[in-house]
């Protein structure tokens, strides 16, 4: 029971660090096509200047839970995926200190390259962060010798798919981030491109969850309890609202549906694999589980402990800080010596 | 090479990096947090400009130290794989608890402390950066008690062939733990206020804005005569802690090779490894050793030679560092003081050298610091965990040399360009100093 427990919570961690940066990651691509002018891109950068950082301390959390609960799957999932993650990271500390960096010099050029650097280092995690989550869906080559996948091996379709996929699902749900949080023309172009990527991201979706039958075997916890199906059909069905809200012009509304959908497709997946964490592909006996790469008992139910009383915490103060900051960003606000601005 | 050496440099490398940018946090955000209590208290506009103007330079720093971190997190996995699975169970929760508990906070309040000038009660800015300040220290914290275990493993039981924790209570407080935490916080204050001091410094010389900057030294010296004497306090005590838990650091510390009973302590020491003696020895302190390592002048010091030579920590990194670290943080104790009395005599302006000290004071509480780290990491070796896992058995067995060099050379390449990008910064933003008295207010 404590082992399941983790895995969800496991899970649920991804999830909402994906929800949370994933806008991050999202208005980061986006913001060289909806800011045509400096004003304009520091507005998309100060709608993300109060909150990315305490969004991106929850991937430290969904490690260090990794570490903590699943030691041996934090010890495979790292080691094996060495290449990727490296890329990852060295694209989070670009990007990191891109947001401090660009106004701090006052020059057309210095802006314009942490402009390019902020757009190339939010697209290469989101991409990578979906190939290594569609690798692990689909299980990673290892057995009692070890791994047997290259950094090639991890670029196969279904992982590129799933890439393609979170990209997609982070460029809409940022676009639908500055809907909301930038005003003037940024907002409007960003509401122009979530109507049309939307259609893109439906196609690629529906993709994905065809071909996770044929790549996968995600489905057979499905088949063997078919309650469980409410999870995608969530995905679905929030990812259809999306466009409901859109076409009614509720972008608040649209936003919420795209971090239900984000969290919903991360739980179709999830659903799917337990009890694995990370199945391997070629012998089942070595798939990493909830069970065999757990820490002991003592641990989970001391980190349960510390979890079920500051998680709770830690969303309320951040949902305050969402709503102490909850006013659209205006032009004015950037030129105005008294708002604090990068 | 081979992967443990990459690794090991990898790590080193990352983790000195790393630790250019923390301390300063951890000790620059007491201090804002101080100087803009006192704007809260005394309502004056001078405190909320220095507030601004040092809070500025907090946070160039702060975000190298927040992305750099993620590296570190991420690299047990990555390289230290074989020593991830046989500690995570005890090693896991702690950063676990970091994350959920403190990086959290100190990562959603500064973003609310940041832009929320105009949107806060003067009064929820202010616990704002008090909450950063908590959070970070208590990040410390955590991340030295996991530390600790590295050095000193307590509350576990191998099982399975992996350590499994029994109790956490004894993994959070042992005294192992506690010291090096207090030593580590201290010494970071030393910084903080060594930064404000030297930057202070800087202005003063100039003339610029005295009034404000003599207010700011002030803050600061107060608050290294405090640090100071407590780094060297804990530190006495840590390093009496180390001899009890690790006698083979110890001895590397001190370069003794033979065991002894009420052993002396040389001020001038040339150790000679190779030897297994020390080719000079000079000026002893009777039972000086005895009395510092064990608080008894009688007491037995054990020596290098009495331990297998492939249980021996690299004598020479490990003496050099500390006799260098414990000599600089004498100098921090008459400094601090010195800065005290200057500051309150109101005399700093006529003292030009004393200032122009103070200003290339700033590099040497970093290099204690590094130099502390390098006595505690390399002084631990061979092991990763002492006594119980080797440095050599921990690494990835599925990560190649290759991957090993591509990734060393490309953190190399980005911490090299950032580190100079933001020192620059930071020297920039420092030498401008605080904004002008008619826009007070102006954005950061």
């Amino acid at each position: 029971m404590l082992n399941t427990i983790w895995f969800a919570i496991w899970g649920l961690l991804w999830a909402v660090y994906f929800m949370l940066d994933g806008f991050d990651f999202g208005a980061g691509i986006l913001h060289p096509f909806v800011a045509k002018n400096d004003t304009e891109r520091r507005m998309v950068i100060n709608t993300l200047g109060p909150v990315w950082d305490g969004n991106e301390v929850w991937l430290v959390t969904a490690g260090g839970v990794t570490f903590a609960a699943f030691p041996t799957t934090y010890a495979y999932m790292f080691s094996y995926l060495y290449t990727p993650l490296f890329f990852i990271l060295f694209s989070l500390i670009l990007r990191g200190v891109s947001f401090e960096f660009r106004g701090k010099i006052h020059s057309q050029s210095w802006a314009k390259f942490w402009d390019f650097i902020i757009f190339v280092f939010s697209f290469v995690p989101a991409l990578l962060f979906g190939v290594a989550f569609g690798n692990i869906f689909e299980g990673l080559p290892m057995d009692a010798a070890g791994y047997h996948g290259t950094l090639f091996s991890l670029l196969n379709p279904y992982g590129l798919l799933t890439g393609v996929l979170f990209v997609l699902l982070f460029i809409e749900h940022g676009a639908l981030w500055l809907s909301i949080k930038a005003s003037g023309n940024v907002a409007e172009r960003s509401k122009a491109i979530a109507s049309k990527i939307w259609i893109l991201l439906l196609i690629v979706a529906v993709l994905f969850l065809v071909y996770t039958k044929f790549a996968t075997s995600l489905y057979d916890n499905y088949f063997s309890n078919p309650v469980w199906f409410i999870v995608p059909a969530l995905a679905v069905a929030s990812l259809l609202s999306i466009r409901f809200f859109i076409k009614t012009s509720s972008y608040v509304k649209a936003f919420f549906a795209s971090c239900l959908t984000i969290l919903s497709i991360v739980f179709t997946g999830i659903v799917g694999l337990y009890p694995n964490l990370i199945p391997s592909s070629i012998d089942k006996a070595y798939s990493l589980t909830a069970f065999n790469s757990a820490s002991g008992p003592y641990t989970l139910k001391l980190m349960l402990i510390v979890a079920v009383i500051f998680v709770p915490i830690v969303i309320a103060y951040q949902i305050w800080t969402y709503k102490v900051f909850s006013k659209p960003i205006t032009e004015e606000d950037i030129h105005d010596k008294e708002v604090e601005s990068y | 090479m081979d992967a443990v050496l990459l690794s090991r440099i990898q790590f080193a490398m990352t983790a000195l990096f790393h630790f250019i940018f923390v301390p300063l946090t951890l000790g620059l955000v007491i201090l804002v947090a101080i100087m803009e209590t006192l704007y809260v208290v005394k309502n004056d506009e001078i405190y909320l400009r220095m507030t601004k103007f040092f809070g500025k330079l907090f946070l160039i720093n702060f975000a190298l130290g927040l992305v750099t971190g993620l590296t570190l997190e991420f690299q047990f996995g990555m390289n230290w794989a074989r020593y991830s699975k046989f500690v995570g169970d005890i090693f896991g929760p702690p950063l676990a608890i970091e994350a959920t508990v403190a990086f959290f906070l100190e990562s959603t309040f500064l973003g609310v402390w940041i832009f929320g000038w105009k949107k806060l009660s003067k009064k929820m800015h202010v616990i704002s950066i008090w909450l950063v300040a908590f959070g970070t220290n208590i990040s410390a914290l955590w991340i030295l008690i996991a530390n600790a275990w590295m050095q000193h493993p307590v509350g576990y039981v191998i099982k399975n062939g992996k350590a499994e924790i029994v109790n956490f209570l004894t993994v959070a407080t042992q005294p192992f733990a506690i010291l090096e935490f207090v030593h580590t916080i201290t010494a970071a204050y030393v910084l903080g206020a060594f930064f404000v001091m030297g930057v202070s410094a800087y202005h003063l010389l100039k003339k610029n804005e005295t009034e404000l900057f003599k207010k700011a030294f002030s803050i600061a010296a107060k608050f290294a005569v405090f640090a100071s004497l407590a780094v060297f306090i804990t530190g006495d005590l840590h390093a009496a802690e180390v001899a009890k838990t690790q006698p083979t650091k110890l001895a590397a510390m001190e370069s003794v090779w033979e065991t002894q009973k009420a052993a002396p302590m040389y001020l001038f020491v040339v150790p000679d490894p190779k030897h297994e003696k020390n080719s000079v020895e000079l000026l002893g302190i009777p039972k000086m050793l005895s009395i510092l390592a064990y608080h008894d002048p009688n007491a037995t010091v054990k020596g290098l030679k009495d331990f297998p030579k492939n249980d021996r920590p690299p004598v020479m990194a490990t003496f050099v560092s500390f006799r260098t670290m414990v000599a600089l943080g004498t100098l921090f104790i008459v400094l601090a003081f010195l800065a005290y009395f200057y500051a309150k005599k109101n005399s700093l302006l006529d003292k030009k050298w004393f200032l122009k000290l103070m200003l290339f004071a700033i590099p040497l509480p970093y290099l204690a610091i590094e130099l502390g780290w390098v006595v505690a990491e390399v002084g631990r070796q061979p092991w990763i965990v002492y006594g119980l896992m080797r440095t050599a058995d921990a690494t990835s067995t599925a990560v190649t040399v290759q991957q090993i060099v591509m990734s060393l050379i490309g953190f190399v390449a980005l911490y090299g360009t950032l580190g100079i990008i933001d020192i620059y910064l930071l020297i920039k933003y420092a030498k401008q100093g605080p904004e002008p008295k008619t826009a007070e207010s102006g954005g950061y």
